[in-house]
C-alpha cells in the first residue's frame, strides 16, 4: 500500500484559524464561542464567559435540551436504511478542508491505533489487527450539516465488536476520537453500540484513501456527517463530556439522524 | 362608545397565541435561510443580511431553539381553538363558491370587513397557512430525524425531496405573510382589534 498523508495539527495553526472565528456568532450574530474557551482547552458544553449575552445562554441551553430530547428519541434497534450498491453517489463528495499535500506521508506499518481511557489493558492497535478482525460493509447515506446528502459504501469492523474486544467499558458515557488532522469529535456509548456504527477500513470495498479518511473513520450512519471522524489515532473511552472541534464552536453535540 | 363596550373581536388566547406565532415563524424563516446558505438547494443564495444566526451554527441553533416556541404555541392556539369553538366557528366552512364570490368581491374592493368575522377567503387562507406550518414540522421532522423517523421521510419522498417539501412549504408561508400584510396595508383597521382586541369605533 502507498504511503499516506498524515499530520500532526500545531497550536500556530489553531491560533490563525480561531483568529478568524468571530467571538459572537449568533447575535450579530452568534452563539459565543468563545475562541478563549478554545485556546485554554476548556470544552464544557456551553462553555461561557462573561461577555455571553442572554440570547447566548439561551440558545446553548436550547441546545443541551436537544442533545437531551435525540438522546431519548434515539433507538438501537432503529437502523438507517441500507441502499443498494447502484444507488452509491458518484462522484462521490468527501469533504476535506485542508490542503492534503500539506500533510507530511504516514506509514502503513508504524500506524497504531490508540484506545485509551476507560479500557481494561489500554493498548495500540496495528492496521493489520484491525484488517484481520470479522468486517461487514453497508451502503449508506450521509447527512451533512449543511444540508447535501451523499450515499456511500463503507466497510470495518462492527464498533461494538471492537470495543467488546479491546476491553472498554461500554458503560461509559463518551466516545472521543482525536484525528491527525488534529480534528476531534465524540458520540454516546448508545450510538457507539449501535448495530451500524462501524470502524471503516474500506470505500466500495477499496481501502480508505486519504480523502475518505485513511487509514481509520468511524462510520455513524446515525449521525450527521461531522461525527463520522477520519484519519483517526486515538480513541478515548470517557465519562467526562469531551465535546469536539465542531461541537465546541456552537454545533449542536448529539446531531442523531 | 366606551372601549370596553366595543364587541370583542379577537381573544386575548388568539391575540396572543397570533403574536407569539409571527415572532417564531419570522425567526424559523430568517435562520432557515441561512440554513440553506450552507448548500443552496436551488441556483440562488438568500442574501445573508436577511438570515439571522450568522454563521450556520448559529442558524441552526436559533432554527432549533425556535421549533419549540413554534410548536408549542401551535398546540396551545388549537387546544384552545378546539375547546373554545374558535376554529369551528371563525375558520370554518370552507366552501368552494364562497371563497370564488368573496375573491371577485374584493378584487372590485367591495368585500365588507367586518372585525371578527372572517370572510371566505381569510378563512381559506388562515387555515392553508396553519397546515403549511403543520407541514413544515412534519418535513422538519423528517429531515431532522431521517432514521429514527425513517418511514415518515421514506414515505414523503426521501431525505433530497424532503428539503425541497420544506422549502417549498416556506415558499408558502412567505406568500402568505406578503399577502396578509398587504391587506392589513389596505384595511388598516384590521390591526388594531390584533392588539387590543377591540375594533376602533367606526369600526364597532
Amino acid at each position: 500500500m502507498a504511503r499516506k498523508r498524515f499530520a500532526e495539527v500545531s497550536l500556530a495553526d489553531h491560533k490563525t484559524a480561531l483568529a478568524r472565528l468571530p467571538r459572537r456568532m449568533l447575535i450579530r450574530g452568534g452563539l459565543s464561542v468563545g475562541a478563549l474557551a478554545l485556546l485554554t482547552g476548556c470544552e464544557m458544553p456551553g462553555h461561557m464567559t462573561s461577555h455571553d449575552t442572554v440570547i447566548d445562554r439561551m440558545l446553548w441551553a436550547m441546545s443541551r435540551w436537544n442533545d437531551r430530547v435525540q438522546a431519548a428519541l434515539f433507538n438501537p434497534q432503529r437502523m438507517a436504511e441500507v441502499f443498494p450498491d447502484s444507488a452509491i453517489t458518484t462522484p462521490f463528495r468527501f469533504n476535506s478542508e485542508y490542503d492534503v499535500s500539506k500533510l507530511p506521508p504516514v506509514d502503513d506499518q508504524a500506524y497504531r491505533l490508540e484506545l485509551a481511557g476507560l479500557v481494561a489493558g489500554q493498548r495500540r492497535w496495528s492496521l493489520a489487527e484491525l484488517r484481520a478482525m470479522p468486517a461487514i460493509a453497508q451502503t449508506t447515506r450521509t447527512v451533512c450539516i449543511e444540508g447535501w446528502s451523499v450515499i456511500g459504501k463503507w466497510g470495518g469492523v462492527p464498533f461494538r465488536d471492537f470495543l467488546e474486544r479491546a476491553g472498554a467499558d461500554t458503560r461509559a458515557r463518551y466516545v472521543f476520537c482525536r484525528c491527525a488532522d488534529g480534528y476531534t469529535t465524540s458520540l454516546d456509548m448508545a450510538t457507539a453500540l449501535h448495530p451500524q456504527t462501524l470502524l471503516a477500513l474500506t470505500f466500495r470495498d477499496q481501502p480508505l484513501q486519504f480523502e475518505s479518511g485513511y487509514p481509520l473513520k468511524l462510520r455513524v450512519p446515525t449521525k450527521l456527517g461531522y461525527k463520522n471522524a477520519k484519519l483517526i489515532t486515538s480513541i478515548e473511552i470517557t465519562n467526562a463530556y469531551p465535546g469536539g472541534v465542531w461541537e465546541d464552536r456552537g454545533y449542536n453535540w448529539f446531531s442523531g439522524l | 362608545m366606551t372601549d370596553q363596550s366595543r364587541p370583542v373581536a379577537h381573544s386575548l388566547p388568539v391575540r396572543v397565541t397570533h403574536w407569539v406565532n409571527a415572532f417564531a415563524v419570522m425567526m424559523m424563516i430568517l435562520s432557515g435561510w441561512g440554513i440553506y446558505n450552507a448548500s443552496p438547494l436551488f441556483g440562488f443564495e438568500i442574501p445573508h443580511q436577511i438570515t439571522i444566526g450568522g454563521p450556520l451554527q448559529g442558524s441552526i441553533a436559533w432554527h432549533f431553539a425556535m421549533m419549540w416556541l413554534l410548536a408549542a404555541n401551535l398546540l396551545v392556539y388549537l387546544v384552545y381553538g378546539l375547546v373554545s369553538g374558535h376554529l369551528r366557528r371563525r375558520l370554518l366552512p370552507i366552501r368552494p363558491a364562497e371563497i370564488a364570490r368573496d375573491i371577485g368581491l374584493a378584487l372590485r374592493s367591495r368585500l365588507a370587513h367586518v372585525p371578527g368575522r372572517y370572510n371566505a377567503v381569510q378563512r381559506l387562507s388562515y387555515v392553508g397557512v396553519l397546515l403549511l406550518i403543520v407541514a413544515e414540522m412534519v418535513t422538519g421532522l423528517a429531515m431532522w430525524k431521517p432514521v429514527q423517523l425513517r418511514e415518515l421521510t421514506v414515505g414523503l419522498g426521501g431525505f433530497e425531496v424532503v428539503r425541497i417539501e420544506h422549502f417549498a412549504a416556506m415558499a408558502g408561508i412567505v406568500g402568505f405573510i406578503g399577502l396578509h400584510l398587504v391587506l392589513v396595508a389596505k384595511v388598516p383597521a384590521t390591526l388594531r382589534p390584533m392588539i387590543s382586541g377591540r375594533a376602533a369605533e367606526e369600526q364597532g
